[in-house]
C-alpha cells in the first residue's frame, strides 16, 4: 500500500511546487503508515529526480513510453491509473494546477476514486478520510469526506510547508503500457516564453487595476515586480481593455493564485477579484478610495494615488536591496 | 455538427454565503441563482460558432444535472440562445455522480463537442468535465482558451505554463474551457426570452451511480486582521513593515 504523488517535470526539471507536493505526500503517508512513491512522466534530470528523495519520497520513478510524449489527457490518465493499481496506491496526489486538473478527474473515473480538489491542509482525519478545501470561490471552506477505497487529492499551490525528510532513494525507470490508439491529441504549434516568472509560481505578485489609468503607466509596476523577483498581474477590466495580456488576469474567471505577498495597485477589490487572490498570505492595497472593499481584505494599506506611490516604493525597495 | 454545453446552477458571486445551523449546508434563502460564470462563457462561444456558417455547427444543447427547481437557470440559457436543453432529474451530490449522470444523458442524445467550464464557483472542484470524458471514453482537452471549428474540424488553443499550444483532436471530445474562450457572456434579448418559453427541455431520469464524496460541514474563512494604514507620503514605511514585520520580502 502506498501514497502515489505525481511530480510533473518542466523540460526535465522540477520546481518549488514539486518539493511541496512530495513534502505533503510524505506527511499524508506518515498519517496512514504507508510509503511514498513519487513519479514523473518522461525523463527528468538525474539530480532533480534524486532531489525528490530529500522531501520524503521512498521510491522515485520515471514512467516512460513514447506514447506519453504529447500531453494527451486520456493516455496520461490511463498510465497513471495503471501505475496506481500496480503499486497498490490508496491515495494519489496531484497539484491543483493545469495538469492536475486535466488528469485527476479522468484517473478518478478509471479507479472509482473520490476527489478532494484544491486541498490546503493535511487530511483532518483518516477514518473517515476527511479533507479541507476551498469552496464558494474563497467565501468558505468545506470538510469533504471521501468514501471510496482509493482517494485522489489535488493540492492547492503554496499551501504546504516544504519539509526535508531525506530517504536516499535511487531513481528508477519503469515502462508504461500505453495503447497508441488512446493518444488523440496532436500539437501543431507551441508558443512559449522562457525566463519569465510565472504568475502561479511567484511568491510575490504585483498587480494593477483600473486605478492605474492607462496601459502606459505600467512601467514602475513592472519594475517593482522585477525588483522583488515577483510576477505581474492585473484585474479583469484591465485585461478586458487589452492593457495587459489575459494570462495576467487574476480573479474568479482568471487565475487563482496564493502568493506570500499580493500587492494591489488601483484595484477596488470586487468579490470576483478577491475570489482569485484571497488565499494570499499577505494582501497590500494601494487605492485612492479609502472605502474601497480591498482594504477589508488587506493587512497593509495606503490610501493614495497608485501612480504617485509606486515610484516611491520602487526607490524604497532599491535602497533595501543595495 | 452538435455542441453540448454543460451548465451548473450556482449562487451569484456577489451573494453573501450563509450556512444553516451547525454549518452542515448552505442557507439558500435569499440566494440569486445564476449560470456558473465559466459555463456562461462556454455557452457564448458555442453560440458564436453556431451562428458562423463556416463552422458547420448546427445546434447547441445545454445539459444540466439538477432538480426541477433549477429550470429557471436552464430557461435563461435557452433565452441566451441555446436551441434545446437536457436536464437530468437528480440531486447533484458530488462531481462523480454529476458527471456520471451528464455522461449517460449526453451519450443517449448524440453530440460532437461537449464544452464544460473549468470549475463551478460553488464547490470549485474542476472535475466534472474531465470525468464526463472518461465516463464516455472520449478524448478531452483541458485549459482551452480558444475553440474554433472549421467545417466540422476543431482547432483548439490550449494554455500551458508560460505559453500556449495549438492542438487538434478528433470529434467527439470534451473541451474544458477557461479564460479567453469568449470575450464576455451573451445577454438574452427580449425575443430570446419570449422564444425560450417554448423551447424543449428533455428530462432524463437518473441512472444508478454512487457518490464518492460528501461535504460534512462548512467553515467561514478566518477573519483577517484589520488593515494597518501607512501614510501615502511615507511608502518606505510599508517596505520596512513587509521586510521586518510580515517578513515576506
Amino acid at each position: 500500500m502506498s501514497v502515489l504523488v505525481y511530480t510533473e517535470n518542466w523540460d526535465g526539471k522540477f520546481k518549488k511546487l514539486s518539493w511541496e507536493l512530495v513534502s505533503y505526500a510524505s506527511s499524508v503517508a506518515r498519517m496512514m503508515n504507508m510509503k511514498v512513491i513519487a513519479f514523473t512522466i518522461g525523463k527528468a534530470g538525474e539530480e532533480d529526480m534524486k532531489e525528490l528523495g530529500r522531501y520524503g519520497a521512498d521510491r522515485i520513478l520515471s514512467l516512460v513510453n513514447s506514447n506519453l510524449e504529447v500531453m494527451d489527457n486520456r493516455a496520461h490518465a490511463k498510465a497513471i491509473a495503471d501505475l496506481a493499481v500496480k503499486e497498490g496506491s490508496k491515495v494519489i496526489i496531484f497539484s491543483n494546477n493545469m495538469t492536475g486538473k486535466a488528469l485527476a478527474p479522468r484517473v478518478s473515473v478509471r479507479l472509482k476514486a473520490g476527489i478532494g480538489s484544491g486541498v490546503s491542509k493535511l487530511p483532518l482525519s483518516i477514518e473517515p478520510f476527511t479533507v479541507y478545501k476551498r469552496a464558494y470561490s474563497g467565501n468558505a471552506f468545506a470538510d469533504v469526506v471521501i468514501r471510496s477505497e482509493i482517494k485522489i487529492l489535488t493540492l492547492a499551490q503554496n499551501s504546504y510547508e516544504i519539509t526535508e525528510r531525506p530517504t536516499g532513494a535511487i531513481p528508477e525507470t519503469t515502462e508504461a503500457e500505453v495503447d497508441p490508439s488512446l493518444v488523440a491529441t496532436t500539437v501543431t504549434e507551441t508558443q512559449k516564453q522562457t525566463g519569465k516568472m510565472l504568475l502561479n509560481d511567484a511568491a510575490i505578485v504585483v498587480s494593477g487595476g483600473r486605478g492605474m489609468k492607462s496601459p502606459d503607466n505600467w512601467g514602475p509596476l513592472v519594475e517593482l515586480a522585477s525588483l522583488l523577483n515577483g510576477a505581474t498581474a492585473c484585474s479583469r477590466p484591465v485585461s478586458d481593455e487589452g492593457w495587459r495580456p489575459h494570462e495576467e488576469h487574476t480573479g474568479q474567471t482568471g487565475k487563482i493564485i496564493a502568493p506570500d505577498l499580493y500587492l494591489a495597485f488601483g484595484i477596488s477589490g470586487a468579490t470576483q477579484h478577491l475570489a482569485g487572490v484571497s488565499s494570499s498570505k499577505y494582501i497590500v492595497a494601494i487605492n485612492s478610495d479609502k472605502d474601497a472593499p480591498i482594504f477589508e481584505s488587506a493587512q497593509y494599506g495606503i490610501v493614495g494615488d497608485a501612480m504617485k506611490v509606486l515610484p516611491k516604493l520602487v526607490d524604497a525597495v532599491k535602497s533595501i536591496k543595495k | 455538427m452538435n455542441i453540448v454545453v454543460c451548465i451548473s446552477n450556482v449562487p451569484d458571486t456577489t451573494t453573501r454565503i450563509k450556512f444553516s445551523e451547525g454549518n452542515a449546508s448552505i442557507d439558500t434563502s435569499g440566494i440569486q441563482w445564476v449560470i456558473n460564470p465559466w459555463d456562461e462563457l462556454s455557452l457564448a462561444r458555442a453560440l458564436e460558432l453556431r451562428d458562423d456558417p463556416a463552422s458547420g455547427v448546427k445546434k447547441v444543447t445545454v445539459a444540466h444535472a439538477g432538480p426541477a427547481s433549477s429550470e429557471p437557470t436552464i430557461r435563461k440559457a435557452l433565452a441566451i440562445g441555446a436551441d434545446d436543453a437536457i436536464r437530468v432529474n437528480c440531486n447533484p451530490s458530488d462531481a462523480y455522480y454529476t458527471a456520471g449522470q451528464l455522461a449517460a444523458a449526453i451519450g443517449k442524445e448524440g453530440f460532437d463537442v461537449i464544452i464544460c467550464g473549468i470549475e463551478s464557483s460553488d464547490f470549485n472542484g474542476s472535475a466534472v468535465g474531465g470525468m464526463i470524458s472518461e465516463f464516455i471514453g472520449i478524448p478531452s482537452v483541458s485549459s482551452v482558451s480558444g475553440l474554433n471549428i472549421d467545417t466540422g474540424v476543431p482547432v483548439i488553443t490550449r494554455e500551458i505554463d508560460g505559453g500556449r499550444e495549438s492542438v487538434k483532436v478528433p470529434v467527439p471530445f470534451v473541451a474544458i474551457v477557461q479564460k479567453g474562450i469568449a470575450k464576455e457572456p451573451r445577454i438574452a434579448s427580449m425575443r430570446g426570452i419570449m422564444t425560450a418559453r417554448t423551447k424543449p427541455i428533455k428530462v432524463h431520469e437518473p441512472v444508478d451511480y454512487d457518490s464518492l464524496t460528501e461535504i460534512s460541514g462548512f467553515e467561514k474563512p478566518a477573519p483577517r486582521a484589520a488593515c494597518k494604514f501607512i501614510d501615502a507620503d511615507d511608502p518606505a514605511k510599508l517596505i520596512e513593515l513587509l521586510q521586518n514585520e510580515a517578513k515576506v520580502i
